[in-house]
């Protein structure tokens, strides 16, 4: 195992490298730390869209027909359109680019101790084409007939007729986008696989590897595995919208559900896509700051496999109630409850490494508490949504739209949050500060359930999703109701609020910020060995990795942590 | 506890609610054990002066057994509530009881049609009564309902009757529900099916035998009123459709309930 784990780039010292011009450095860079900020930098733009849409459909639901400030007027059209496109551009151009692309690129090859990528320009042509994606889906905002607002599982027929989404580009430009941003994924996974495989450091063997590692190259192997069908999807559904072939319409002989088999074959590995490499920065982030080491490695490293396989055999979860065979409901039933299991395990060791520690509660640990506390939930609700006889009553139900909120939520805007505050002295070489962080997280965390708490008794109450304006349901059309929206949208816009100390904090800690030294969090893992930040070519001399990455507070050693390349004789 | 928010008025609706209670149990104890487990070592646990973690690696079996125990009880958790689960499921959705009366649901971008068989129980003939936007239905009488789309998918949703069903273009779905309890309520349509998925409602009104012979009788003399438009009507306005007039939003009216 460990002769096959060397790198094998060897020749390819920090001093090799030569002065890049600006060109080369910033906008066309090989370099996989700089590839990593272009994907974060994209990733947190497209949050501010995203989330703007979020501000704008939420007040016409607290507030229908009324101007909605820095908008207007919100339509019906444009109501869905950015109901689609908040759900399409927080999962695909939020949650992959920053978790998966950021921090993948950012960390694997400084955590497994190489140089780069093993493919640096394949690299740099995943963002490429990922930017060309994120464009193309802005493009689609602006033109004749808006953006597509057919849902972001665009179902057939509605997102292939013209006539009936009456967004004729907007849905083909949509679905181009989506297809581009898959393309610009598998290249990246690909370079994942590759590098976390072969590219190790000397004496780092499979078991050394730290677990947010293992999680994103199982993450992006899930990725790959799925994407194929959905792939295919898209092209059958482009040309369905272009030249008029009738894969999924009926009247040509088709079958919409063929599209739905296809789009959550690939949707539901997709949610653990994105919530593994979140679940591994939370592991970093645990372990570092309990001075513990983690709980079962191999168990939580077995569980996140048993997810993987798993997630490929749940899919129909999303389908009980549209006309499939009512039988094959009960398969899925005991599938998607038993994915309960792994998860579970995994949660209780991530608890369990808390037993014993010496909990300090620095805002990145907070994100991480935070996240266990917000995904435990998501979780148990998702239980509901698993059994399929309470499908039927809350099928499209803002019982979902929470529960899946409570999931994506966690992995998506605190593990982004946690894996900034605990990475960014390693990035730009500043401490943020503390005091601010902490102000943002509570402001955050706060305002964050209670958006979401609320709308699970929306869903009890039976409201439905998508819908711009209750008024024309007199059932859902009470004060009651309507007051529980009124909260909701004021805690989103108190939450968005808060985000501008966010950015504050971040833009001044980037250029003002305190200096921070090699290793502020005293960690293990071989990012926090090289200065703050990495120059070029990461190490001076490749390092030698002689244990694993969670030896904290080992019992004989004075300092409580053992960064993984100290040899054993020194102390 | 869904009742508590919405009327349960079908044969199965209590089914679901005793299976979401049953579920709720089960989750709410394992949920406020996790929780209370996690928040005791956040607080047990935080850093003290001199006091140094201890070292665990969680891979001998004396401490694994501390995540094993728990997941053991997952697992059976997850038994019995699969086990409740598919007892409720085969009666709502795999098992179609004896009908009483036969209709058609048809959606369309957007409103649907309701074609009643009529007493012969045969679909297309010429006793059938169609309806728009306006389903009524008998109480205590079972109903088998051929759903169909004809544009884009639909789903056919009656939260009362804890009931949702998609439509699916090129197919005919068949379903069935009872009325247990009278009065007229939302139709939903809980699936996005474009541009006008908000407006596309409907009422259902589950009738004595007595009223349901007079609303047939008003529908073949013309004297019908929709109980849709009727009901859209009678509703108190949401504040926001006299807010262009009414100064005091609803936030405002919010602020002024808190304070």
């Amino acid at each position: 195992m460990s002769q096959s784990a060397t790198a094998i780039q060897t020749d390819t010292h920090a001093e090799h490298h030569e002065e890049l011009s600006f060109l080369y450095k910033y906008i066309l860079p090989v370099d996989h730390k700089m590839i990593a900020m272009q994907y974060m930098f994209t990733g947190l733009i497209m949050a501010v869209i995203g989330g703007f849409f979020s501000y704008v459909f939420r007040m016409q639901l607290a507030f229908p027909g009324e101007s909605v400030p820095l908008y207007g007027i919100v339509g019906p059209g444009e109501y869905n359109m950015m109901v689609t496109n908040h759900g399409t551009i927080m999962i695909f151009w939020v949650a992959m680019p920053v978790l998966i692309a950021a921090f993948g690129n950012y960390l694997i090859p400084l955590m497994c101790g190489c140089d780069d990528m093993v493919f640096p320009r394949l690299n740099r042509l995943s963002y490429q084409i990922f930017l060309v994606s994120a464009l193309v889906l802005i493009f689609s905002f602006f033109v004749k007939g808006g953006g597509f607002g057919g849902a972001w599982t665009a179902y057939p027929p509605l997102s292939t007729v013209p006539e009936y989404n009456l967004t004729d580009w907007g849905a083909s430009l949509w679905i181009l986008a989506v297809a581009l941003e898959f393309v610009s994924f598998l290249l990246g996974g690909i370079n994942f696989v590759t590098t976390a495989m072969n590219a190790r450091a000397p004496g780092m063997k499979m078991m050394d590897i730290p677990i947010v590692v293992w999680f994103l190259v199982i993450a992006v192997i899930l990725f790959m595995a799925s994407v194929g069908p959905l792939i295919a999807g898209a092209v059958m559904l482009f040309m369905d919208q272009r030249i008029g072939t009738t894969f999924f319409l009926p009247s040509g002989g088709g079958d919409p559900l063929l599209w739905e088999h296809l789009f959550w074959f690939f949707g539901h590995p997709e949610v653990y896509v994105v919530l593994l490499p979140t679940m591994g920065i939370v592991a970093e982030i645990i372990t570092v700051f309990s001075r513990k080491k983690l709980f079962g490695y191999r168990t939580i490293l077995y569980t996140a496999f048993a997810t993987g396989g798993l997630s490929f055999v749940v899919w129909a979860h999303h389908q009980f109630v549209a006309g499939i065979d009512p039988r094959m409901a009960n398969v899925f039933v005991v599938t998607t409850l038993l994915i309960s299991i792994p998860i579970a395990e995994m949660l209780f060791s991530y608890i369990a490494t808390l037993y014993g520690g010496s909990i300090e509660f620095k805002t990145p640990m907070l994100w991480a508490l935070s996240f266990l506390f917000a995904f435990l939930i998501g979780g148990v609700t998702g239980i509901y949504l698993g059994a399929s006889a309470l499908d039927v009553y809350f099928h499209d139900s803002y019982f979902v739209l929470a529960h899946f909120h409570y999931t994506f939520f966690p992995i998506t805007i605190i593990g982004m949050f946690a894996a900034i505050t605990y990475w960014f002295p390693k990035m730009f070489g500043r401490m943020m500060n503390e005091t601010l962080s902490k102000i943002h997280f509570w402001g955050t965390f706060i305002p964050f359930n209670c958006i979401f708490l609320p709308l699970f008794f929306l869903g009890l109450a039976g409201q439905h999703r998508r819908i711009y304006n209750f008024s024309h349901y007199p059932d859902l059309a009470t004060e009651n109701l309507q007051d529980v929206r009124v909260f909701a949208t004021t805690s989103l816009v108190i939450m968005l609020l808060f985000q501008g100390i966010f950015l504050y904090n971040f833009f001044y800690s980037m250029f003002k910020g305190e200096k921070a030294p090699d290793n502020p969090w005293k960690a293990n893992t071989l990012e926090w060995t090289v200065p703050s930040p990495p120059q070029h070519g990461n190490f001076k001399k490749l390092p030698t990795v002689y244990r694993g990455a969670y030896e904290y507070s080992v019992p004989g050693r004075e300092s409580d942590y053992w960064p993984q390349n100290m040899p054993p004789d020194k102390n | 506890m869904i009742e508590y928010f919405v009327t349960s008025a079908s044969s199965f609706s209590g089914d679901i609610d005793d299976l979401f209670n049953l579920i709720t149990v089960i989750i709410g104890v394992a949920f406020f054990l996790t929780l209370g487990t996690f928040i005791y070592f956040m607080f047990r646990f935080r850093r003290k002066k001199g006091v140094k973690a201890e070292y665990i690696t969680g891979e001998k079996h004396k401490e694994k057994k501390w995540t094993h125990y728990p997941h053991y009880t997952v697992i059976a958790l997850d038994v019995v509530i699969i086990a409740f689960n598919i007892i409720v499921w085969v009666h709502i959705k795999q098992t179609l009881p004896p009908k009483d009366n036969l209709i058609r649901v048809i959606g369309q971008q957007w409103s649907w049609a309701f074609i009643d068989a009529g007493p012969d129980g045969i679909l297309d003939t010429e006793d059938d009564i169609a309806t728009v936007n306006d389903l009524h239905v008998k109480v205590n009488e079972t109903y088998h309902f051929e759903l169909q789309a004809r544009d884009v998918i639909h789903n056919f949703s009656v939260p009362v009757f804890r009931l949702r069903q998609d439509g699916m273009p090129g197919r005919t779905i068949k379903g069935w529900f009872k009325p247990t309890k009278t009065g007229t309520y939302d139709i939903q349509c809980a699936e996005m099916c474009g541009y006008g998925h908000g407006i596309m409602g409907a009422a259902i009104t589950v009738h004595t035998k007595d009223s349901y012979k007079e609303t047939i009788a008003q529908i073949n003399n013309g004297t019908y009123e929709s109980h849709y438009q009727k009901r859209k009507g009678s509703k108190t306005p949401l504040p926001s459709d006299t807010a262009q007039t009414d100064k005091e939003s609803s936030f405002a009216r919010l602020l002024a309930r808190v304070f």
